[in-house]
């Protein structure tokens, strides 16, 4: 099985996000960045599909020159190869462009399954694998949780927890796009000999002009500002001199002052 | 005039998700005298098509085939993409679930449209221009876009976050076509209802009362599900719960999980972390109780009750049995 996992490179959870002077970007000293949390997820269940039916990993990714380094790490956990798609300009992070660029780079190559994930944990979006998939012209599976090869590996049986309290189970034909929910494979890191493999590896860099696509072109929403959330104001701390007492009064104020009971 | 603003709702049975209810009175406020259209795809749709119009619909398209009774996401963009492209709305907005938001990515790609999801709020400037917020960095800062094409523009809405008013009346249904693209390549196998998913929907919920290492096994999670009953809440966890394996993934609250906005948030046992709080911290209302003051959990909270959630929770489950009666 030839997989393709389309991985993100994401600030790290724990940097501070602080908005640059412009208000239209984000402040990038000081920001470290990763393998996308959810994308870890989507490359180990293309690593482990990989290591049980035969075939290759290609990851690839689309961004600037620093997307290089989360390449290099995925091929550290199990990629043969990447794919990295050079675009330096930072207005071009948009859905539609992105998944035009992927989709070009990606339907001559040849594949059984592209993996995406749930979301970007800076684009707060989900729409990249979904789109990727319409241009591609394949079925899509969002937010897989479980998945099982049928067919001799001609289809994949996923689960997936929606709305509600619905689980659905949803059978999908090869070639397809599915989009990993957190959880799907157990992530693995990279030992100090993976690393030094990973460096042997196949690192092939593309312009969006090879590919000849036109992702200014593709835009379709502009960053007017960013801003920070509305602080909340500070709470206070329940006082009373028993359990009993501090209860009643957080009853009390969730009724009388917060008004939400 | 414009072209109007549409819909695409979702519903069970008899009725239209709350989702649907806040978009369609949102977009209702937004159309001011243009036509505000809701997009029913399903079997059974005609209390739903009622209920659509009660929260400002004026017309319903609905498509009506048994082939629509699952959930199926290539015929639902293909019918919806094609019903956009013919008639051009200004605005198509959809709620922000695992459905919606895969069928607007689909629809928007297939006819080359902006999409800005999971937006919070929605605004028509002075200059006509549809404007849209939606968080970025999982909810630490706020982005306002614009869309730079003129033509049909979408946006997925995050449920919970604006307000479902009653203000019309039935609207007209008309029948929207069905059609199905040559090859659908995914099919659903099953729908099952999870035993253990509790009555309320974890997104769309009120009130959410989530669990946390603090309880210290599962065994006694069973406290934050009495809470969350007698407060008609849905319940939710930290990553460390999920992760230990106490509860399954959908329960999960924060960066890696769900982002809910109910207007009251209880975190019993969870310690406040930055991936915690990006989850839930734009809730209207925040309660925590955990037996460490320093906890960070505290700095988010309007109402912290410092002590051990093993005496409190019970506690407060009784006192609010008692206050109902
Ligand atoms: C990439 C990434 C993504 C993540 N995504 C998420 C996410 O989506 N959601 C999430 O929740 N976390 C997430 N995390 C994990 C997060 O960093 C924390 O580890 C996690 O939230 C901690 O869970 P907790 O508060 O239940 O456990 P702890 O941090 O262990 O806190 C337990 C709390 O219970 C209190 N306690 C103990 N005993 C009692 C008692 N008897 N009575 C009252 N209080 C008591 C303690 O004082 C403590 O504050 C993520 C981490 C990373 C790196
Ligand atoms: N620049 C990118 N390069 C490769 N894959 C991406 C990129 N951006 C997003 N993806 C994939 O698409 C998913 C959804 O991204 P997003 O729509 O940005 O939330 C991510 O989790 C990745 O799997």
């Amino acid at each position: 099985m030839n997989i393709i996992a389309c991985v993100r490179q994401t600030p790290d959870t724990e940097s501070a996000i602080k908005i640059g002077g412009d208000a239209k970007a984000i402040a990038t000293d000081g920001i470290k960045y990763v393998l996308g949390p959810y994308d870890e997820y989507s490359h180990e269940a293309a690593v482990q599909l990989m290591e049980k039916n035969g075939g290759e990993v290609t990851a690839i990714s689309f961004g600037p020159e620093r997307v290089k380094e989360t390449l290099r790490n995925c091929l550290a956990i199990g990629a043969a190869k990447a794919v990295h798609i050079l675009d330096e300009d930072a207005s071009h992070d948009d859905a539609l462009a992105i998944a035009t660029a992927l989709a070009a780079a990606i339907k001559p190559m040849t594949y059984d399954v592209v993996f995406t994930s749930n979301k970007g944990t800076d684009s707060d979006r989900g729409l990249v694998g979904a789109m990727l998939a319409e241009k591609l012209g394949l079925p899509y599976v969002g937010l897989v949780s479980e998945l099982e090869v049928e067919d001799g590996g001609k289809a994949l049986v996923c689960t997936r927890d929606v709305e509600g309290g619905q689980r659905e189970k949803i059978k999908v034909t090869l070639p397809a796009v599915i989009c990993a929910q957190k959880g799907l494979r157990e992530p693995r890191y990279a030992s100090l000999m993976n690393i030094m493999q990973a460096k042997k590896k196949p690192l092939e860099t593309k312009s969006v002009a090879d590919l000849g696509v036109d992702t200014a072109g593709a835009v379709k929403l502009q960053v007017e500002k960013l801003e920070y959330p509305p602080q909340r104001p500070p709470g206070r701390l329940i006082d009373g001199a028993s359990v009993d007492e501090k209860v009643k009064e957080l009853v009390r104020l969730l009724k009388e002052e917060a008004k939400v009971l | 005039m414009g072209n109007g603003i549409w819909v695409v709702g979702e519903g069970k049975g008899d009725e239209l998700s709350r989702a649907t209810c806040e978009i369609l009175s949102e977009a209702r406020r937004l159309a001011g005298d243009d036509k505000v259209t809701c997009v029913l795809l399903g079997t059974g749709l005609t209390a739903q098509a009622a209920q659509a119009g009660k929260f400002g619909a004026d017309e319903v398209l609905a498509c009506e085939n048994a082939e629509l009774g699952k959930y199926n996401l290539e015929i639902e963009a293909h019918i919806v993409a094609k019903a956009v492209g013919d008639k051009k709305p200004d605005l198509v907005l959809v709620p922000a679930t695992t459905h919606g938001r895969e069928l607007a990515a689909f629809v928007a790609s297939r006819l080359n449209l902006g999409l800005a999801s999971e937006c919070v709020a929605l605004s028509k400037g002075d200059d006509g221009q549809f404007r849209a917020v939606r968080p970025m960095y999982a909810g630490k800062v706020r982005v306002t876009v614009k869309f730079t094409d003129s033509g049909t523009r979408m946006a997925t809405v995050r449920p919970n976050v604006l307000a479902a008013t009653e203000t019309g009346k039935a609207g007209a249904v008309t029948a929207l076509e069905f059609s199905k693209p040559e090859k659908v390549g995914a099919e659903m196998v099953t729908v099952e209802t999870k035993g253990d998913g509790g009555a309320v929907d974890l997104s769309e919920a009120s009130i959410v009362v989530s669990g946390g290492r603090g309880l210290k096994g599962p065994e006694n999670f069973h406290l934050v599900h009495s809470l969350a009953e007698v407060l008609g809440g849905a319940v939710g966890a930290s990553r460390m719960v999920v992760d230990a394996g106490w509860k399954e993934h959908s329960f999960q609250v924060g960066q890696t999980g769900r982002v809910v906005t109910p207007d009251l948030y209880i975190a019993v046992g969870i310690s406040g972390a930055i991936q915690h709080l990006v989850g839930m911290q734009n809730a209207g209302c925040i309660v925590a109780i955990n037996n460490n003051p320093e906890a960070a959990i505290f700095k988010v909270a309007d109402y912290g009750l410092v002590g051990d959630l093993f005496e409190v929770v019970p506690a407060l489950t009784e006192e609010l049995k008692k206050s109902r009666n």
